[in-house]
């Protein structure tokens, strides 16, 4: 840990943090001192370690790459391994509540089962088909699809657009961002075998159409991707889906 | 360490929540074509009245010259614009792939709403 000098804080700030934090329906207080560089993960972990060891959270690789430590700071959902206290918190205060729009195991810890739930749902996963091809795909870098996989692929599953969703709020069984994000890089992948399904899979009352473009989630994601502009490429390939559909049979 | 059991940060949640342009965006665009539907059956029997004769219509017309209805129809026109403006702005977003600045394109969509509000005002309506 680092020691507690405050010449990355910022000048005029005071030299102790005060950390409220949700637990269950309890709001728990603490003082802990400003560091440099310190990030809110940070400020959790000192809390448990030094102040409250029944202060349960999550986190795994603290470089933003594995997508486990989200919280909501402040009112907005956040990694917060990468979210530096500096940034959040210039007047001292910093509130920390689980993540929205999840079930809470305990304190600042949710379930995430029913986000990867959805990822199944939505069919997140590659489908090689029956009878897979035995050479490489070759996929041009510079063409259309492999753009528009190249513009969701980044994503870490860390639920911050998903507990930042207002249509999960209202519709609990809405697929949500990053499944309708992970699905549209699918859609996109030449060498997948299950398009119709999966566009089958979105295309329900709690699909791709149920998104009001709030972009909360592209507002939010900290990886800087745009789930609503996937899930606007789902909304135009069910519809051209349906219209081929209806042209069939007509 | 002091715990209480008030959940006082629940109303902050719900606020930052809520602060986001894009929400604001569409829950205008939810309540304008709110306005918009509930002013329809009005036009109809405002419309219904002429196939009783022009008279009867003129008479209807002339319950509509007091102040409240003037300002309820710059609402209307209001209404109609911002309608207008963000349904633009979600085609855009679908249908165009635009990957727009929130705030400055939903201030710039309210902005062209009240325009069309002070032209229907300036034109002497």
């Amino acid at each position: 840990m680092t020691v507690p000098v405050d010449h990355a804080v910022g000048q005029g700030v005071t030299e102790a943090l005060r950390v409220r934090v949700r637990r269950g329906d309890a709001v728990a207080e603490y003082v802990v001192p400003r560091r440099a560089n310190q990030t809110v993960l940070d400020v959790v972990t000192e809390i448990q370690r030094d102040q409250d060891p029944t202060l349960a959270y999550r986190f795994a690789c603290r470089v933003g790459m594995c997508g486990s430590c989200g919280m909501t700071v402040n009112g907005r959902p956040r990694w917060t391994c990468r979210t530096r206290v500096a940034a959040v918190a210039p007047d001292g205060m910093l509130s920390l509540e689980p993540l929205r729009n999840l079930p809470v195991v305990k304190d600042l810890a949710v379930d995430m089962e029913p986000f990867f739930e959805k990822w199944r749902r939505a069919h997140g996963y590659f489908e090689p088909g029956e009878n897979p091809p035995d050479d490489f795909a070759t996929v041009e870098p510079d063409s259309p699809a492999r753009q528009e996989v190249d513009a969701g692929i980044e994503c870490i599953n860390c639920g911050v657009c998903y507990a930042a969703c207002d249509v999960v709020t209202w519709n609990p069984d809405y697929l949500g961002p990053a499944a309708l994000n992970r699905a549209w890089t699918l859609v996109n992948d030449v060498r997948d075998q299950d398009r119709d399904g999966r566009l089958a899979a979105v295309a329900g009352d709690a699909g791709c159409h149920s998104c009001h473009s709030h972009m909360s989630c592209t507002e939010h994601c900290p990886k800087g991707l745009s789930p609503t502009f996937s899930i606007a490429g789902l909304k135009r390939e069910t519809g051209k889906a349906a219209l081929r559909r209806f042209w069939r049979r007509g | 360490m002091r715990a209480s059991t008030t959940p006082p940060m629940r109303a902050g949640l719900i606020r930052a929540s809520l602060r986001r342009p894009g929400f604001a965006a569409a829950l205008i665009h939810r309540l304008s074509g709110l306005a918009l539907a509930l002013f329809l059956p009005m036009h109809f029997i405002a419309l219904g009245t002429a196939l009783q004769g022009a008279d009867r219509l003129e008479s209807f017309l002339g319950l509509t010259q007091n102040g409240f209805v003037r300002t309820a129809e710059w609402g209307l026109v209001c209404a109609l614009a911002v309608h207008m403006a963000l349904g633009l702005r979600v085609l855009a977003i679908e249908w165009l792939r635009y990957r727009e600045r929130t705030a400055l394109v939903v201030s710039g969509c309210l902005a062209t709403a009240f325009a069309v509000g002070l032209l229907f005002l300036l034109s002497g309506a």
